[in-house]
């Protein structure tokens, strides 16, 4: 129940390049994970709300004090492509 | 040499204490240890020079997903190929401080994806009772360095099972603590609202001596709380007093005939202990696997979105922007990272995000209010850790179905935010016939019962008296 | 794509909402312990979480929850009792996580109003990266690459977002100037636009005038200036009701404003950029703002422009009409208080509102100004001082001005240099008067008869005698005392 056309519309969100191979597997094996996934919907949900935090806290907040940051030699160093100080990537193709 | 590896975590720190053995000595014996693995357990391991005077504790091998400054750090995955972090993760600089330090980084299944380590970008990590098994996963490499004797103790994270499930594959201790009970700054997230750090030991009061180490608030991990009072080291003689729980709405058709019969043995051992065993029904935790697979793969996709060959970590170039995205992602990521991130980018994609992440989220608080329900009558809720004993590698590879359903028992406990261990209850054949191999049994408390479950789980563990080792290597 | 046309020739009216980001002066960014940086040298000002590496965490920065609690109470939002981050995904290369740290559907507050304009909410967010496009600034002959400095990247940002109330391009730029004050006086930030941290997209559509429906909006980005802001808003009106008149309808796009050309340029959409997959944070807990947040929030606010319009009213009898625009016109009501602080020498509250607006703003608009701080406010100061003083005419006072405007000077020095002291040598007045009369018989004769009206040319040829130095209500009481009027 997830076409290749989904399959593709989601792989282009999630930046995953997937060969053609890939594309029919995808579609097969995320069809069928869904498929079981799709059980829940017998349970009855009405009026329960979603969980999205866990713990039981709120206002955790951090005093607005600076602390040094991270050496920039290092910073850099992990960077694929360092130039200039910065971190160089390929141009985006489209946007002003 | 060889006395020094038969002490567990505890005995050990003790005799460091007492001046009977040295840091160093306990150090130098666990690297020579690690040395041997056979077991591809290790993807890094700290060198025989490394100096282990300032052991206070035998030394502890950390899952590869926790951050270790300058000491490579992979994830399992090959996408942080040659990755070196910039500091430590909170719980290993916690264990650093107690003077346990870093043994070496374990396999594990990529981005903690998996229930048997065969996903691992680095080759499978071998279960030490049968070498053609899987270990389970994803802290597969830190339990069969447990249970091969590689290390003395490790940690873990768990998700949906991946400490409790290997620990159980290779008849060991592991525990999953309550959702923020641990810090989790340091360790590579895959589902922020499940993850958490625990201990892989071989018995429950080194599980207990690693927990309280770990545990704690942390300033920055916001969601972090740590345990009330603390985590003590577990006495408990018997289980008078104590109720025990058997989910009825948990399907045990799944379940192999001997984990089956081991859990009927538990069972009966509880009851001799004086303890009371009943049955609760936790009706929604059957969903919890399609609730699971739901919200840990879409908090993965946006959690794994920053793999993306800008700031670290490997690159595959292109002339233009996406297209370096893709080829980065397409090399670095395995076929079981790639299928979840879809799944997740799906589940919270436009049109589908309340058919699917919206409804598993109720379907989690369903759950949530099932185990609280389920624990005003009863202390603990019992299973078996995991549907079957170890696996052949490669005999679930081709169907990720079934492969997801090896976390049927565990899934449900993170879902509920709540505390579980796994110990050794015996030794089962597979359906089918096969070697003896180790069969888990799980404990599962409310929201901050550790010492509770601890003090159970010893009690138990006693009782059962399980001494069976793997082959030797 | 959504499309409207127009349905005839009715008459059209512009329909505007403007989205405001405004960057917090914290000393940290939002969730992590960087300092902010001001131009500094690229990637100085990060640490592992603020660049996103594998297993660091967010943590919310106290100061920009306040500035935020500040910023709704100033707006009189209702500050929601609990709100929720929430994550906005999307790839880019200024986004270290490929997320979006923001507020989705349960923001810190909402529904409040500034001057006109009501206010749909205000939510905190952190801002992203800096991306340098490499051959435009033609350092690097490396076409087709970009350079990244994460400096910026994380600094806290509140998003107001208003309900679409603005209904002309110059009404859309004088609030956003209310704003803009507003936030200055606050202390929460530079807010200037020009280095980005106040910035301005305007949501603009057309309806035909009266109704109640919306008509297809489009979104105006990269405007960053006031000016630019109200000229793309112009250009864009213009542009939609080009399209309407002609049948063919405004399709829902987003355009990049050019300042140097004027024009709109649609930015190039995806089909797959705008899905940002929202859902909760789980990294961070919940905001619920304690009563001790909320009144430290109030507690450090300034005086806030409906406070200020009372107390013009009520304390300085300003007229309702006069104290309003004042306070609410935010350069003129700032220039306003300035002259009011230089104005000791007895000038009144009530005839400086009276210049400020009045001559002071016709006079710069005379002279194609718009900058009221052109006049020294102690120049004003003293000048309405004068005027109260009887030592200048209100006539030759508007001289003084227009010279105060074109470059400046010392009032009471131009008066001199020029010849402008207000005649208060009655000798001379009455000579004046004398002479006007005699050269005007008929109308005096008009006057002596009870035509009240007649007076004009006397009063006028006296005027041009003094060259303005007369005070005019004198010179008429004078002429009608000698003609016995």
């Amino acid at each position: 129940m997830i076409d290749r056309e989904q399959v593709l519309h989601v792989a282009r969100l999630a930046r995953l390049g997937l060969t053609e191979e890939e594309v029919e597997t995808m579609s097969r094996e995320l069809s069928g994970i869904l498929e079981h996934v799709e059980r829940m919907n017998k349970l009855d949900i009405e009026g329960v709300e979603p969980t999205s935090h866990v713990v039981d806290l709120v206002d955790v907040l951090r005093p607005d004090e600076p602390r040094p940051s991270w050496p920039k030699a290092d910073v850099l160093e992990a960077a694929p492509d360092p130039a200039e100080g910065a971190f160089r990537v390929p141009s985006p193709q489209a946007e002003a | 040499m060889q006395e020094i590896l038969e002490l567990t975590a505890v005995d050990a720190g003790r005799r460091i204490a007492d001046g009977e053995i040295s840091g160093e000595e306990c150090f130098a014996a666990w690297a020579a240890a690690a040395g041997g693995d056979e077991l591809n357990a290790y993807l890094w391991r700290a060198s025989a020079e490394t100096d282990g005077r300032s052991s206070r504790l035998p030394p502890v091998a950390v899952k590869d997903i926790f951050c270790t400054e300058g000491v490579p750090t992979t994830a399992g995955s090959r996408i942080l190929e040659g990755y070196l972090p910039p500091y430590t993760a909170t719980a290993v600089r916690r264990l650093a401080g107690e003077g346990a330090h870093v043994l070496g980084k374990t396999n594990m299944d990529e981005f903690a994806m998996g229930s048997s380590n065969e996903n691992s970008g680095y080759g499978p990590a071998l279960n030490p009772w049968d070498r053609e098994r899987v270990p389970g996963g994803s802290s597969g490499g830190s339990a069969a360095a447990v249970a091969g004797g590689l290390a003395p103790w490790a940690i873990g994270t768990d998700t949906g099972g991946s400490i409790r499930q290997p620990a159980s594959l290779c008849g060991i201790v592991g525990m999953k603590p309550t959702y923020g009970a641990v810090s989790r700054y340091g360790m590579i997230a895959f589902a922020s609202s499940l993850d958490q750090c625990g201990p892989l030991t071989r018995d429950v009061a080194d599980a207990a001596m690693l927990l309280s180490i770990v545990q704690g608030r942390d300033p920055c991990d916001s969601t972090s709380v740590g345990v009330d009072g603390g985590v003590e080291l577990p006495t408990r003689e018997d289980l008078s007093g104590l109720r025990f729980a058997v989910p009825t709405g948990l399907d045990m058709d799944g379940v192999e005939t001997g984990v089956r019969a081991t859990l009927e043995a538990t069972l009966s051992r509880i009851e001799e202990l004086g303890g009371e065993v009943g049955e609760t029904a936790l009706p929604s935790a059957e969903h919890g696997i399609s609730a699971y697979y739901v919200i840990a793969p879409a908090e993965a996709s946006a959690n794994l979105a920053r793999y993306d060959g800008v700031r670290f970590g490997i690159r595959v170039d292109a002339p233009e922007l996406d297209a370096m995205y893709e080829a980065t992602r397409d090399a670095g990521f395995g076929p079981e990272v790639k299928r979840r991130v879809m799944l997740g980018t799906y589940a919270l994609s436009s049109g589908y995000y309340e058919a699917y992440y919206g409804r598993a989220q109720r379907v989690r608080t369903r759950i949530a209010e099932d185990f609280r329900a389920a624990f005003e009558e009863f202390d603990f809720v019992v299973t078996p850790t995991s549907p079957s004993v170890a696996f052949g590698l490669g005999d679930k590879v081709d169907d990720p179905l079934s492969m997801y359903l090896n976390d049927y028992f565990t899934v449900p406990m993170p879902l509920a935010g709540i505390p579980a261990i796994s110990i050794p209850a015996g030794l089962a054949e597979p359906d089918g016939g096969g070697p003896q191999l180790p069969v888990g049994f799980q404990i599962a408390g409310p929201a901050f019962s550790e010492n509770a479950i601890l003090d159970a789980a010893f009690a138990l563990e006693r009782a059962i008296g399980f001494d069976a080792r793997p082959p030797s290597s | 794509m959504n499309e409207q046309r127009a349905t005839s020739n009715e008459q059209l009216e512009a329909v505007i909402g403007l989205e405001i980001h405004v960057q917090l002066s914290t000393r940290t960014k939002m969730f992590c312990g960087c300092a902010l940086s001001f131009g500094d040298e690229p990637n100085v000002h990060t640490c592992p979480v603020c660049l996103g590496h594998p297993g660091t965490l967010p943590v919310t920065n106290q100061q920009a929850v306040h500035f935020a609690l500040m910023i709704a109470t100033a707006l009189e939002c209702e500050v929601a009792p609990r709100s929720i981050f929430h994550r906005k995904n999307y790839f880019y290369p200024d986004l270290p996580k490929g997320y979006q740290i923001s507020q989705y559907d349960i923001p810190l507050a909402s529904g409040g109003r500034l001057g006109d304009v009501r206010i749909h909410r205000v939510h905190l967010e952190e801002d992203a990266a800096k991306l340098v496009h490499l051959g435009e600034s033609g350092r690097i002959h490396g076409s087709g690459q970009s350079l990244v400095d994460f400096n910026r990247g994380g600094t806290p940002l509140v998003e107001i977002v208003t309900e679409p109330d603005l209904r002309g391009a110059a009404e859309a730029r004088g609030w956003a100037q209310l704003l803009r004050t507003t936030m200055k006086q606050l202390g929460v930030s530079d807010v200037n636009m020009e280095e980005g941290s106040l910035r301005c997209d305007a949501n603009v559509s057309l309806r035909p005038a009266g109704t109640k429906e919306l008509g297809v909006k489009t979104e105006l980005k990269n405007m960053n200036s006031f000016r630019f802001l109200e000229r793309g808003i112009e250009a864009e009106l213009a542009r939609q009701r080009a399209l309407l008149d002609s049948g063919e309808g405004v399709s829902q796009e987003t355009l990049h404003f050019d300042p140097r050309t004027g024009s709109l340029t649609p930015l190039r959409t995806k089909e797959y950029a705008h899905d940002y997959r929202y859902f909760p944070e789980p990294d961070l807990v919940p905001l619920a703002p304690t009563e001790v947040m909320l009144a430290a929030a109030r507690d450090a606010l300034p005086e806030l422009p409906g406070q200020r319009r009372d107390r013009y009213r009520d304390e300085l009898g300003l007229p309702e009409e006069l104290a309003t625009q004042l306070a609410f016109e935010a350069e003129l009501g700032a220039y306003f208080e300035r002259v009011l602080a230089e104005a000791t020498d007895g000038a009144e509250a009530r005839a400086v509102a009276n210049w400020v607006t009045g001559e002071l703003a016709a006079e710069l608009r005379e002279a194609g100004e718009e900058d009221p701080g052109r006049v020294e406010p102690g120049a004003l100061a003293a000048l309405v001082g004068m005027v109260q003083a009887k030592r200048v005419t209100h006539g030759a006072a508007k001289q003084v001005l227009a010279e105060l405007v074109a470059g400046g000077g010392d009032p009471a020095q131009i008066v001199e240099a020029r010849g402008l002291a207000q005649i208060s040598d009655s000798g001379e007045l009455e000579a004046a008067v004398k002479r006007a009369i005699e050269a005007n018989p008929e109308a005096a004769e008009r006057v002596r008869d009870g035509n009240a009206k007649a007076i004009g040319p006397i009063v006028g040829a006296v005027m041009k005698e003094t060259k303005g130095r007369a005070d005019g209500g004198e010179v008429t009481r004078l002429i009608r005392e000698k003609l016995g009027a």
